[in-house]
């Protein structure tokens, strides 16, 4: 059995302009200690993904089929209670934005006690104490006296640390990476995914990385998922979705970035723009931007198909391919 | 590269850009954004500046047009100094930006066709009606907009259509030189590929120089012919792309090259990184001497007592560092 398994998740927004499916057929397993990365441009349904695990969808936003386990226990329509038991306390979530995510009136020790108090059974002087052990696992120097501050007195980088000690202080099986990186600067990113991978190693929890950065998942990922317009196009081992890209996405994706290889010359970007949620074609969502789209794209759908023992995509080429091959007939 | 005959377009002299800031009731104190800057870029070339957030990058770009009147410094274009406001004026129609964000930097109110054209309406650029039409259809199929598009509004384009209206509006004065700043930040992956290319093959079209001002390094290296490295309002190191990227010579510099995530895991597995330990100091209380040292590994006391000379170490390759001999 899987830590998490996710099987054909729909999740809806339904705004005035009609349902915005922004969740379409999404399953996944994540095994525990597993660094599972997960690709895709704005509006691919990466971030509701993770925020339909959370169940923390905003007012409109509704699960609308499928199902979420979470060690075998079922959590879509668990309620409330239930769901108060798992957030923070076996899955936990960091997001993107470190200055908006603390709340600026307390002090950054109130709010790091506040998920302890909350979940376990510590009193206050105990709670006060792994919160000073939390700051030190993300490397704050100074804890004691940090505990007194405002977010403000903080930079961003050492925001983000206070949020992942925080996402952490209930040792979580699960730790949701929303975009965690995004905003910061480099060296910034770079100290901030060496404490990740660190206290993975520590601590041996599974990661949910969520971001567009190609490079942040080929150096933090084991698993990785593609997606495009709410659907998982691709999924596979890191190197086998960056050596043996088998989406003509995934392909598109990995051209448009400037690396040594394509030095000098001119970028091959995937033409036009990302889709409209609210018009989503018939056929695969990505047909319209392919330059390789056959008829039956436009047409119906790719299932996801086993490329290797771990690897899948939902791309009509592949059936193209083995076609040629002569590997099957009609 | 095959810049080296060509002629200097624009030539920045120890450039300073200092802001007040209130530190008290009635106490201001001096913000060093832009502190003793020099470089040159040539003509059709792309310069590309890197650096982190508050290192003063956008506002060398912003000074470089008198957005923002220099502290002191000197500003030559095409070998004449923009000194007096009538210079400046000139110099606008020769002198262009592009914004980072595709969002606010476009006036909802105005139509696409309007806000194009406002430059041209500004330095009254055209004779007849006709005129300013016929220019304005001709920028926007030089970025990839139809026609069609001319009289809709800025929200109703995508983030990157958005872009490319504000790379319309920067060509309308037919400039010889673009400052761009952060123009991909904003953009998703595919997205970006797209504008960059365009921005590429304007330069070959229209033959423009560009100031290429962004904090992801792998795009500024694939855009840029050489790439200089700012922190904390200083210059640190100029030299050829590939150069940089390749054999960083400035610590700051090293751990910068060290820390982007390479999209290739076997290369991302094996790569040294160099950690810096700690955050950027304010710039309003800047370390003495070379700004870096307080997270350099390699600081001496040395390196408190004096700003090392930016000078050039090698044909084309400048370093501010004192030890830049002893740690290579």
């Amino acid at each position: 059995m899987s830590l998490l398994e996710v099987k054909d998740l729909h999740t809806s927004f339904f705004t005035d302009a009609g349902e915005v499916k922004a969740v379409n057929g999404v399953s996944f397993n994540l095994d525990e200690g597993k660094v599972l990365g997960i690709v895709g441009e704005s509006g691919s349904g990466k971030s509701v993904t993770a925020y339909s695990i959370m169940q923390i969808l905003a007012g409109a936003g509704k699960i609308v089929s499928g199902s979420i386990k979470f060690r075998g226990q079922e959590l879509v329509n668990s309620g409330e209670s239930v769901m108060k038991t798992i957030r923070g306390n076996k899955i936990s979530i960091i997001f993107q934005d470190p200055m908006t995510s603390l709340n600026p009136t307390y002090t950054i020790g109130k709010q790091l006690m506040e998920a302890i108090l909350l979940h376990t059974d510590r009193n206050k002087e105990q709670a006060r104490e792994r919160a000073i052990e939390m700051l030190q696992l993300v490397n704050v120097n100074e804890p004691e006296k940090r505990m007194k501050q405002y977010p403000h007195e903080f930079s961003g980088g050492m925001r983000q640390r206070v949020m992942i000690a925080m996402a952490l202080a209930c040792e979580p099986d699960i730790l949701i990476a929303d975009e965690p990186t995004t905003a910061l600067d480099v060296t910034i990113q770079a100290q901030i995914l060496e404490l990740m991978q660190n206290i993975q190693k520590k601590l041996g929890m599974a990661i949910i990385m969520i971001t567009h950065d190609l490079g942040v998942v080929a150096q933090m990922c084991d698993e990785v998922i593609v997606m495009y317009a709410g659907s998982i196009c691709e999924q596979g081992t890191a190197d086998a979705i960056f050596y043996n890209p088998c989406h003509e996405y995934t392909k598109g994706l990995i051209r448009s970035i400037p690396t040594d290889a394509n030095s000098g010359q001119r970028l091959k970007p995937i033409s036009g723009t990302p889709i409209d949620l609210l018009n989503m074609p018939k056929g695969c969502a990505f047909a319209p931007r392919c330059e390789q789209a056959l008829k039956i794209c436009l047409r119906e759908k790719c299932q996801r198909m086993q490329i290797d023992a771990d690897h899948q995509a939902a791309c009509w080429m592949n059936v193209k391919k083995l076609k040629e091959g002569g590997a099957i007939n009609e | 590269m095959s810049n080296e005959n060509k002629k200097t377009l624009v030539e920045v002299k120890h450039l300073k850009e200092y802001f007040n800031i209130n530190v008290g009731a009635f106490k201001t104190k001096p913000l060093k954004a832009v502190d003793d800057v020099s470089f040159t870029i040539k003509e059709g070339e792309t310069l590309g500046l890197v650096g982190e957030s508050g290192c003063g990058k956008t506002t060398v770009g912003r000074t470089l047009l008198n957005l923002y009147k220099p502290t002191s410094g000197e500003i030559w274009f095409d070998g004449k100094e923009i000194k007096t406001k009538k210079d400046i004026k000139e110099f606008r129609k020769d002198a262009t930006m592009v914004f980072q964000d595709p969002y606010s930097s476009l006036n909802p109110r105005m139509t696409v066709s309007d806000i194009i054209a406002e430059p041209l309406d500004i330095h009254k650029m055209y004779k007849t009606k006709q005129e300013r039409q016929d220019r304005i259809l001709e920028l926007m199929s030089y970025v990839g907009l139809n026609s069609e598009h001319a009289s809709r509004y800025a929200h109703e384009f995508s983030g990157g259509q958005r872009q490319r209206i504000g790379i319309a509006r920067s060509l309308a004065v037919d400039p010889k030189f673009i400052v761009c700043d952060e123009p991909v930040s904003a953009l998703d992956v595919s997205i970006q590929a797209q504008v960059i290319n365009m921005f590429e093959e304007l330069q070959d079209k229209l033959n423009l120089t560009y100031l290429f001002i962004a904090h992801d390094l792998l795009v500024v290296r694939h855009i840029s012919d050489r790439i200089a490295v700012m922190y904390l309002g200083k210059m640190v190191e100029l030299a050829d792309a590939d150069e940089i990227y390749k054999r960083p010579l400035h610590p700051y510099s090293k751990s910068l090259m060290s820390a982007v995530p390479i999209p290739d895991p076997k290369i991302a597995r094996e790569n040294q990184r160099i950690v810096l330990s700690g955050d950027i100091p304010s710039p309003l209380n800047a370390p003495s001497g070379c700004p870096f040292r307080t997270r350099c590994p390699h600081a001496t006391a040395a390196c408190a007592e004096s700003m090392p000379e930016f000078k050039e170490v090698s044909k084309g390759h400048f370093v501010a560092c004192h030890r830049v001999g002893e740690i290579n």
